[in-house]
């Protein structure tokens, strides 16, 4: 295993092209908010709600026509998913909105800005954007910020005219319209979803800044659909059925290929997200969920069930998701995602104000069952001391973990490391390494899952660092 | 936990969903069978070649039809395209680089089925007009891939009995996921 781990790593040429290419797009995001919001001690992000970032629209809001600026007018617009109304001197003082006058469906605050941001691949139909993870509160994805990865755009399909196709090696082949499905026994659970290609560009060196950059492929909703167990008794499955393709109805029609017994065992046909019908970018009317798989397998738009003896080794089990080690062999259906975790605050690009308190946070998270302790380390992993778990573990889910740190003023960094029920620990990128290769990463890219490591610096500042 | 959830379920079966004196289990009932004709529009093609269609095709052919509906974004030599707004895949080339600092990943190079690309144009290219290829044309533009990359011959033709019959170079370079690692346990 010694002569994979020679000499420092490198990219393939794709790889590298793609990493760059985010780096100049992460700058071209810091480069869109004012100078103010910069250079100002209190940069936005340094506390997970934006709180400073919109005063200028606060003020331009408010009908103050001095501030009208042209560049004023720029941070003025509306954020997305969001309405501008005027801002009252005093909201005592004057009748507020009419009951119901949004007709019915709710948007956010004005004032909250917070947006995923795409992966600038060439073609943007083919593409990635990532939850603003440092901006997150609590452990629950808002719907509109869970991270996407679309390989053929955003299809848009009339759920009276969606079906799904249940056949092979079953008894009975049928098809079901949306309004069968929701007709049977559903089940609600609260999972992760996160791309194998999360954090690809961290292999080699620190390249993006923020966490939404290194870790923002991972998102958590609550999943209301119909267990493909339950779909299973009802065609009948033959002797021999061990695998199932599941394609979706997108310009892609993606294809994967997914064990039966993991099929069985948690599957779910998932309608709802959250409380609601689930968003068009996470497979309206229907995807496939597949708790602790990498997304990929997690089909969207779900059209069509193949039961088989065999996979059908698809372009994206063959030649995508598959990692290449250095010893020029890939590894091939690595579906878990390993137990992982990451420090949401304070986070890369943010500022600490000075010494003193501050409730560090974070995320962890793993494929293969529930988080059962996250540790935290401010000294580079020297000495690590048990987080506090601040949500309920729930299996395949995330956990919100905090820990009280009174910061000295000194040079610090800050890592955190998840254990999960398996007894599994997430591992430093030098273990992974000393595993995978040190080429081999740059073949794959996928399931990055090392510890985290931010830098802060005396005057507060924090970056991300690889220690 | 589990065990009660499952135990349970199994009895609320046994009760409700199976007639007395019977083994027909009574199912819900809901959706309704699917027919042949409704499915033949379906295709997934498995490394044998199952359900490959009818149809055939040569590099000759294949050529043509790639200069028209593939070279835009895949190059003009098969070279890839990395422009903006287009971003196509390299399909040759990288063949002995796979255990390299720079490994190149390719058809040529990485690809372990040919009924992988007959499949994947199937389904999805050209990327600006998807499914729009006759299963003649798909033969024809798989058979001068495979041409170009030297893995079959300029002259052979593609069909369902010989597209599952070709060898990629990279066909025994895939290894199933050794996972967990069991140095990493506590």
């Amino acid at each position: 295993m010694d002569k994979w781990n020679t000499g420092p790593i490198t990219y393939d040429e794709k790889s590298r092209r793609m990493a760059d290419e985010m780096v100049q797009a992460e700058a071209r995001h810091f480069a869109r908010r004012s100078a103010k919001d910069i250079d100002c001690d209190c940069k936005d992000g340094m506390f997970p709600r934006a709180s400073f970032a919109d005063r200028r629209t606060f003020l331009f809001a408010a009908g103050s026509l001095t501030f009208a600026a042209p560049a004023l007018a720029q941070t003025a617009k509306t954020p997305p998913g969001a309405i501008q109304f005027p801002v009252p001197d005093d909201p005592t003082k004057e009748q507020g909105r009419p009951v119901a006058a949004d007709g019915g469906y709710g948007s956010r605050s004005q004032f909250e800005t917070e947006v995923r941001v795409r992966f600038p691949t060439a073609n943007e139909n083919t593409s990635w954007s990532f939850t603003p993870l440092d901006k997150m509160l609590g452990n629950t994805t808002a719907s509109g910020l869970h991270f996407e990865r679309h390989h053929g755009g955003i299809p848009t399909i009339d759920p009276a005219k969606h079906v799904l196709f249940v056949h092979g090696m079953v008894n009975g082949p049928r098809k079901f319209t949306m309004a069968d499905i929701k007709r049977y026994p559903s089940v609600t659970r609260k999972h992760f979803i996160e791309c194998s290609g999360n954090g690809l560009t961290e292999w080699n060196k620190p390249t993006l800044k923020t966490v939404q950059g290194t870790h923002g492929l991972l998102s958590t909703s609550e999943w209301t659909g119909v267990q493909f167990a339950t779909i299973a008794r009802e065609v009948g499955l033959k002797d021999g059925g061990s695998w199932v393709l599941a394609e979706g109805a997108d310009a892609a029609v993606m294809t994967r290929s997914i064990p039966m017994e993991k099929m069985l065992k948690d599957a779910i046909l998932a309608y709802g997200q959250n409380g609601e019908a689930i968003r068009p970018e996470q497979g309206y009317p229907l995807r496939l969920l597949l708790p602790g798989y990498e997304g990929n397998t997690h089909i969207k738009w779900l059209r069509r069930l193949e039961v088989s003896d065999k996979p059908f080794m698809t372009r994206e089990e063959t030649s995508k998701y598959t990692d290449l080690l250095a010893n020029g062999k890939a590894r091939q259906f690595s579906m878990d995602m390993e137990a992982k975790s990451v420090i949401t605050f304070p986070s890369g690009d943010m500022k600490l104000p000075g010494p003193g308190f501050y409730s560090v946070t974070g995320l962890a998270w793993s494929g293969r069952g529930r988080v059962q302790s996250v540790d935290v380390s401010v000294d580079a992993g020297k000495t690590w001391v048990p987080a506090r778990i601040d949500s309920v573990p729930d299996p395949i889910c995330t956990v919100r973990f905090s820990l009280p740190w009174v910061w000295d003023g000194k040079a610090a960094v800050l890592q955190s490391r998840c254990t999960d029920e398996t007894g599994y620990i997430q591992p430093s990128l030098a273990q992974l390494i000393a595993i995978r290769g040190s080429n081999g990463p740059f073949g794959s890219i996928y399931h990055l899952n090392a510890i985290q490591s931010w830098g802060v610096a005396e005057d507060g500042s924090v970056t991300n660092v690889h220690a | 936990m589990f065990t009660h959830r499952f135990s349970l379920a199994a009895l609320v079966s046994a009760l409700v969903f199976v007639h007395p004196g019977s083994a027909q289990v009574v199912r819900y009932g809901f959706g309704t069978p699917a027919t042949p004709d409704e499915l033949a529009k379906f295709f997934s093609i498995p490394p044998d070649g199952r359900g490959l269609p009818s149809g055939s095709g040569n590099a000759k052919k294949g050529a043509e039809l790639y200069a028209l509906a593939c070279a835009a974004c895949h190059g003009e030599k098969l070279e890839g395209n990395p422009a903006k707004g287009i971003g196509g895949d390299k399909l040759l080339g990288g063949r002995g680089s796979l255990a390299t600092k720079t490994p190149v990943k390719t058809v040529e190079s990485y690809w372990p089925y040919a009924t992988t690309l007959f499949d994947y144009i199937k389904r999805a290219m050209p990327f600006n007009a998807p499914g729009s290829l006759s299963d003649d044309d798909i033969y024809s533009i798989v058979a001068y891939i495979l041409s170009e990359a030297k893995i079959i011959k300029p002259t052979e033709t593609m069909d369902a009995k010989t597209l599952p019959a070709v060898t990629m170079p990279n066909k025994d370079g895939f290894v199933p996921d050794p996972r967990p690692e069991v140095e990493l346990y506590r």
